[in-house]
C-alpha cells in the first residue's frame, strides 16, 4: 500500500524536493547555469518517473488524490511544458544582473501546484493545488521589479487571485454545507441520492465558477489577462497561458465530468453563454492591439472559449477532443511567446509588432516558427490548430452544438485577421529590425515547437490513438 | 501513386527551391521549372495511357488510410475533367515562373516555394475524392497565395491580400461545416463514417437538410469562382498581385470553385442544385452583364481585366446550372480558354507595367507604333475574349450558350447580351492602349524572346482550343457524364417535376449531338 502511495508520488517529491536542494546550492554558491541546468534535469527525471507509474494506475491515495490515465497524461504534458519553459527562461533572464537562480525555485513550486491540480480529486487538493501555483505565479510575474509593468501586474494579479480563490473557498464551504462531502465522488452521489436545497448547490457551483472562471481567463472574468500578460516577464507569460491554464482546465474537466454537469441544464446554458461571449470578446478585443503579449492574452481568453465547447459535447468525445485541444494549443501557444522570449532579454521585451517588421528577412527560421504557430492558432491546413478545430467542430456537430459551432467558425474568421497582421509584418520590407543570436537551445526549442506543430496537423492518428487510449478517468 | 508523385515531387520541388536560393537567384527558377515540367510530362503520359478505350472514367485512383479513426483517407483519382485541369495547371505554373524571370528579382527562393506550393495545393483540390482531404487541400493554397500577394505584389497589396484569405477562408468554412454534416448524416443512415466521395454520393436526407449542406458548399466554390454579390475580392486580389500572382488566380483558383460545383456540389445533392438551378443562372447573367459593364468602366487597365474574369465566370455558372452535356462541354471549354485568354491578358498588363511602371490607361495609348509585337499578342488575346470564332473562348461560349438555351431561354438571350458587352471593353483595351494617340511619348523596347517565347505559347493554344476543340471534348465527356448521371438519376426516383423531364430530355438528346 504505502509502496505504491510513494511509487505515485515520485513525480510530485522530484518537483518538491528539487526546489529545496536549489535553494541549498543558491546559498554555497550562486550559479545560473547550475542551477537551470538542475531544473532541467530534475524536470527530466520527474518525466522519467511518470513511466514507472503507469503500471499502478488507477490508484488513489486516500480521498485526497487520484492517479487515472487521465491524469498521468496531465502530469507529463505539464512536465514536458515546464521543461520549454525552463528552456525559455534561462535565455531570457541570462542577462539580468542580481537574484536571478531564484527564479526556478518559485517555478517549481507553481508547476508542483499544477501536478497537484490534475490529480486532485476532492476540494482540499484543489485548493492546495491552487494556492501554490497562484502564490508562485505572482511572485514570478512581478520578478523583474525594477519595471513598472512588472509590479503593477504582479499587485493586479494577487489582487484578483485571492478575490477569486475567496469565492472558489466561499463556493466549496456552500457545497460542504449542501452535501457533506469534499470529494468530488461523494458530491456528485449525495446530489443524486438525496434531495439537498438546491438554492444553496446552485449558489455554490455559481461561486466556484467564478473563482474557476478567473484562472481560465474566460468572459465576463477575463480583465486581467492582457495587463499581466503584458507585465509579466514572457516566459512567465507563457507558462501562465499554458501550464497555469491547462491545469486549472483539466481539473475543470474532471470536476465537470464527475458530476455530470452536461446533464444539467443551467450548467449548459451558463457554460453555453460564456464560451461564446469569450470567442467574441476575445476575438473582438484583439483586433486593435499593437502588443503582441496582449493579442496572445486575447487570442487565449477565445481559445479558452473553443475549449467550453468541448465539456458540452459529453462522454469521453468531449474529453478526449478537449485534450487534444489542449495539447495544440500549449504548443503553439509556448511557441508563439517562446518567439518572443527568444528575440527579448529581461532588459527589452520585444512585443510589439513593430519589433517584428521584417523578422523573415533577417531570421527566417524564427519567422517560419512563429507564421507556423500563428497559422496553427489561426487553423490553418497543416498545422495543428487545424486538426483541433476540426476535431471540435466535428464532435460539435455530432452532438448537435449548432450555436456553439457557428460562433466557432465566425471567430475563426475574426481572429483570421489579427493574426494576419502579426503574419503580414514578419514579412514586410524592413530594415529596422536588430539580429540577435539564438543560443542552441533556442533552436532546439524551436525545432521542437514547429515539429510539434506539423505532426500534430499532418500525422494526427497516432496522437488519436494516444489520446483515446489515455483519456480514461475514474 | 503516379497521382502522389504528382503532390510531393511538388511539396519537395518547393522546399528545394526555397533553400538554394540563399545561394543563387537562378536555382530556384531552375528547379520549379523541371518541377512543373517533369509533373506536365507525367500528366501528358496519364492522357496517352488512356487513349486504350477504359470502360472507367476513373483512369486512376489511389487511397491509402491517413486519419482511420476519423473515415478520412488519402484518396487521389483521376479521370478526364481533373486530368484537362492538371495539364493547365502545371502549363499556367510554367508559365507562371517564366514571366517571373525579371519581374521577379527579390527572394526568388521563397517566391517559387510559394508558386510550387500554390500548384501543389491546386493539384491536390483536381485530385482529392476524400472530402476532408479536399478541403486540406482548398485551405492549403490559400496560404501561399496569400504571401504571393502581399509580399510581391503593388502598393496596395496588403488590404488585397487579407480581403482575398478572409473571404475565402470564412467561405471555406462553411462549405467544412457542411462536409462535416454530410459525413454524419451519412454515416447515422448506413453505419458507415467516412469521408471518401464515392461513399458520400447518393445520400439520402431531407430536402431541406440537403439545400442546406449544399449552400454551404456553394458559399465556397461561389466565391471562388466568383459569383456577383461575393466577387469583392477578386478584382483587389487580381490587379494587387504580381503578374504571376494574377495567372495562378485567373487561371487556376477560380477554377477550383467551377471544378468544385462540377465534381462535389452538383452531384452530392442534385435535387438541391435543380432546384437551385434558377437561383443560380439569374445571379450567372447578373454576372456576366455587371462584370462586363464594371470592366468597361474601369480607368486601370489590370483591374479592367480582372472584371473580365467576373463577366467570363458568369458563362461558366449558366452553364454548369444548364445540365446539359452540351452546356457542360462549353463550361470545361470555357476554364480552359479563360485561363488561356485572361491569362496572356495580365502578362501583356504586366510586360506594360515593366516598361511604363503605370497601369493607368489614360497614360497609354499609341503603344502599338511602339511594340507591334505586344500589341499583334494584346489584340488577339483581346479577339478571343470577345470570343471571336476560331479562337478557343468562341468554342466555350457558343457551346454554353446553346446549352443554356435548351434549359432556359430567357437567360440564354440575356447572356448573349454579354457578348456584345465583351466586344465592347476588349475594343476599349485595342483603343486605349494600342491605338489613338500617344500622349505620353513612351519610349519602350518590343518583347524579348523569353517574352515572345511565353506569350506565343499561349497564341498556339488558343488557336488550338478554338480550332481542334475534340479533343477537350473526348476527354472531359465521360467525366461529365457522371455528373450529368446524378441530375439524370433523379427522374427515376421522381417524375413528377416536369421541370426535371425536360433536363434529362436535352440531356439524351445531346449525348448524340456531341459524340
Amino acid at each position: 500500500m504505502i509502496k505504491t502511495d510513494f511509487l505515485c508520488l515520485t513525480p510530485f517529491m522530484i518537483v518538491a524536493i528539487a526546489p529545496i536542494l536549489m535553494m541549498l546550492t543558491i546559498a554555497i554558491t550562486r550559479n545560473f547555469k547550475i542551477i537551470y541546468g538542475f531544473s532541467l534535469l530534475a524536470f527530466i527525471i520527474a518525466l522519467v518517473s511518470v513511466f514507472f507509474i503507469m503500471p499502478a494506475v488507477p490508484y488513489r491515495i486516500s480521498q485526497l488524490l487520484i492517479f487515472d490515465d487521465f491524469s498521468i497524461l496531465f502530469i507529463g504534458i505539464i512536465i514536458i511544458a515546464s521543461i520549454l519553459v525552463t528552456v525559455l527562461s534561462y535565455g531570457y533572464l541570462k542577462s539580468q544582473e542580481s537574484e536571478k537562480e531564484e527564479y526556478f525555485i518559485i517555478l517549481f513550486v507553481a508547476s508542483l501546484g499544477s501536478l497537484l491540480l490534475v490529480s486532485a480529486c476532492n476540494f482540499i487538493t484543489l485548493f492546495l493545488g491552487l494556492e501554490t501555483l497562484s502564490i508562485s505565479l505572482f511572485i514570478l510575474i512581478a520578478y523583474r521589479r525594477v519595471k513598472d509593468h512588472s509590479i503593477e501586474a504582479g499587485v493586479k494579479y494577487l489582487i484578483l487571485a485571492s478575490v477569486s480563490s475567496a469565492f472558489l473557498l466561499f463556493g466549496m464551504g456552500l457545497i460542504y454545507a449542501g452535501t457533506g462531502f469534499l470529494e468530488f465522488k461523494g458530491i456528485s452521489m449525495a446530489i443524486k441520492l438525496s434531495a439537498i436545497s438546491m438554492p444553496l448547490l446552485s449558489a455554490g457551483f455559481a461561486m466556484m465558477l467564478v473563482g474557476i472562471g478567473f484562472k481560465l481567463a474566460v468572459v465576463p472574468f477575463h480583465m486581467w489577462t492582457p495587463d499581466v500578460y503584458q507585465g509579466a516577464p514572457t516566459p512567465v507569460a507563457a507558462y501562465i497561458a499554458t501550464i497555469s491554464k491547462g491545469a486549472v482546465m483539466a481539473l475543470f474537466i474532471r470536476f465537470f465530468y464527475v458530476l455530470n454537469g452536461n446533464q444539467n441544464q443551467s450548467f449548459i446554458y451558463i457554460i453555453t453563454i460564456i464560451a461564446v461571449l469569450s470567442m467574441f470578446i476575445g476575438n473582438l478585443l484583439a483586433i486593435r492591439q499593437q502588443n503582441l503579449k496582449r493579442i496572445l492574452a486575447y487570442s487565449s481568453i477565445a481559445n479558452l472559449g473553443y475549449l467550453l465547447v468541448t465539456l458540452l459535447i459529453g462522454n469521453e468525445n468531449g474529453i478526449q477532443a478537449a485534450i487534444f485541444y489542449l495539447i495544440s494549443y500549449i504548443i503553439t501557444t509556448l511557441g508563439a511567446f517562446g518567439v518572443i522570449s527568444l528575440l527579448s532579454n529581461s532588459g527589452h521585451e520585444a512585443d510589439t509588432i513593430d519589433d517584428f517588421k521584417g523578422l523573415f528577412w533577417k531570421q527566417p527560421w524564427i519567422a517560419i516558427v512563429f507564421t507556423l504557430a500563428l497559422l496553427s492558432l489561426a487553423g490553418i491546413p497543416i498545422t495543428a490548430g487545424f486538426m483541433a478545430k476540426f476535431y471540435i467542430i466535428f464532435r460539435g456537430i455530432n452532438s448537435n452544438l449548432w450555436l456553439l459551432v457557428v460562433s466557432l467558425i465566425i471567430n475563426s474568421v475574426i481572429g483570421l485577421y489579427y493574426y494576419l497582421r502579426v503574419i503580414t509584418a514578419l514579412y514586410l520590407q524592413s530594415d529596422t529590425i536588430k539580429i540577435s543570436s539564438i543560443s542552441l537551445t533556442g533552436n532546439l526549442f524551436l525545432a521542437f515547437i514547429a515539429i510539434g506543430i506539423l505532426w500534430l496537423g499532418i500525422f494526427p492518428e497516432w496522437f488519436f490513438h494516444f489520446i483515446a487510449r489515455y483519456s480514461g478517468m475514474q | 501513386m503516379i497521382l502522389l508523385y504528382l503532390i510531393i515531387i511538388l511539396l519537395a520541388g518547393g522546399i528545394l527551391a526555397w533553400i538554394s536560393g540563399k545561394w543563387n537567384s537562378l536555382f530556384p527558377r531552375i528547379i520549379s521549372i523541371i518541377v512543373l515540367s517533369v509533373d506536365l510530362l507525367l500528366t501528358f503520359s496519364i492522357y496517352l495511357n488512356q487513349e486504350t478505350g477504359q470502360q472507367n472514367s476513373w483512369l486512376i485512383d489511389y487511397k491509402v488510410a491517413w486519419i482511420p479513426s476519423f473515415g478520412i483517407s488519402l484518396h487521389l483519382a483521376v479521370d478526364g475533367l481533373s486530368l484537362l485541369m492538371l495539364m493547365l495547371s502545371f502549363f499556367i505554373g510554367l508559365i507562371a515562373v517564366l514571366i517571373s524571370w525579371k519581374e521577379i528579382d527579390k527572394n526568388t527562393g521563397f517566391f517559387h516555394f510559394n508558386i510550387l506550393w500554390i500548384i501543389s495545393g491546386i493539384t491536390g483540390v483536381f485530385l482529392s475524392l476524400d472530402l476532408f482531404l479536399f478541403y486540406f487541400f482548398w485551405e492549403l493554397m490559400l496560404v501561399p497565395m496569400y504571401f504571393l500577394i502581399s509580399i510581391w505584389g503593388h502598393e496596395n497589396r496588403i488590404y488585397a491580400s487579407y480581403k482575398f484569405f478572409i473571404y475565402t477562408q470564412a467561405s471555406g468554412l462553411l462549405m467544412f461545416i457542411s462536409i462535416i454534416t454530410l459525413f454524419f448524416v451519412h454515416g447515422s443512415n448506413t453505419g458507415v463514417y467516412t469521408f471518401d466521395y464515392f461513399g458520400l454520393l447518393g445520400t439520402k436526407m431531407p430536402e431541406v437538410l440537403a439545400y442546406m449542406l449544399m449552400l454551404g458548399f456553394l458559399a465556397a466554390f461561389l466565391v471562388k469562382l466568383p459569383i456577383v454579390p461575393l466577387h469583392n475580392w477578386l478584382p483587389d486580389a487580381h490587379t494587387e498581385a504580381p503578374t504571376a500572382g494574377s495567372l495562378i488566380l485567373a487561371g487556376l483558383l477560380l477554377k477550383t470553385g467551377a471544378y468544385g460545383l462540377l465534381r462535389f456540389a452538383i452531384p452530392l445533392f442534385p435535387e438541391a442544385s435543380v432546384q437551385f438551378a434558377p437561383i443560380a443562372m439569374i445571379l450567372g447573367v447578373i454576372g456576366i452583364l455587371y462584370g462586363a459593364k464594371l470592366a468597361y468602366a474601369q480607368t486601370n487597365l489590370k483591374r479592367l481585366v480582372a472584371y473580365t474574369s467576373v463577366s467570363h465566370m458568369g458563362f461558366v455558372i449558366i452553364g454548369v446550372y444548364s445540365f446539359n452535356s452540351l452546356a457542360y462541354q462549353g463550361v470545361v471549354m470555357q476554364m480552359i480558354a479563360h485561363a488561356i485568354s485572361t491569362g496572356a491578358l495580365f502578362i501583356i498588363v504586366g510586360q506594360l507595367y515593366e516598361r511604363i511602371h503605370t497601369q493607368d490607361i489614360d497614360k497609354m495609348g499609341g503603344l502599338w507604333k511602339q511594340v507591334p509585337v505586344m500589341g499583334a499578342m494584346g489584340l488577339i488575346f483581346s479577339m478571343a475574349s470577345l470570343g471571336l470564332p476560331g479562337l478557343g473562348n468562341f468554342i466555350a461560349e457558343f457551346l454554353t450558350l446553346a446549352g443554356t438555351y435548351k434549359a432556359n431561354i430567357p437567360i440564354a438571350c440575356i447572356a448573349s447580351v454579354g457578348l456584345v458587352a465583351a466586344t465592347i471593353y476588349s475594343l476599349r483595351i485595342l483603343q486605349k492602349v494600342f491605338f489613338g494617340k500617344d500622349n505620353a511619348g513612351w519610349k519602350i523596347h518590343d518583347l524579348s524572346i523569353r517574352e515572345k517565347l511565353i506569350t506565343g505559347s499561349f497564341v498556339i493554344v488558343i488557336f488550338y482550343l478554338g480550332l481542334l476543340p475534340q479533343a477537350i471534348f473526348n476527354t472531359a465527356q465521360p467525366a461529365l457524364n457522371k455528373t450529368l448521371n446524378a441530375i439524370n438519376n433523379i427522374k427515376t426516383t421522381d417524375s413528377n417535376l416536369t421541370k426535371k423531364e425536360n433536363y434529362t430530355k436535352s440531356l439524351s438528346l445531346d449525348m448524340h449531338r456531341v459524340k
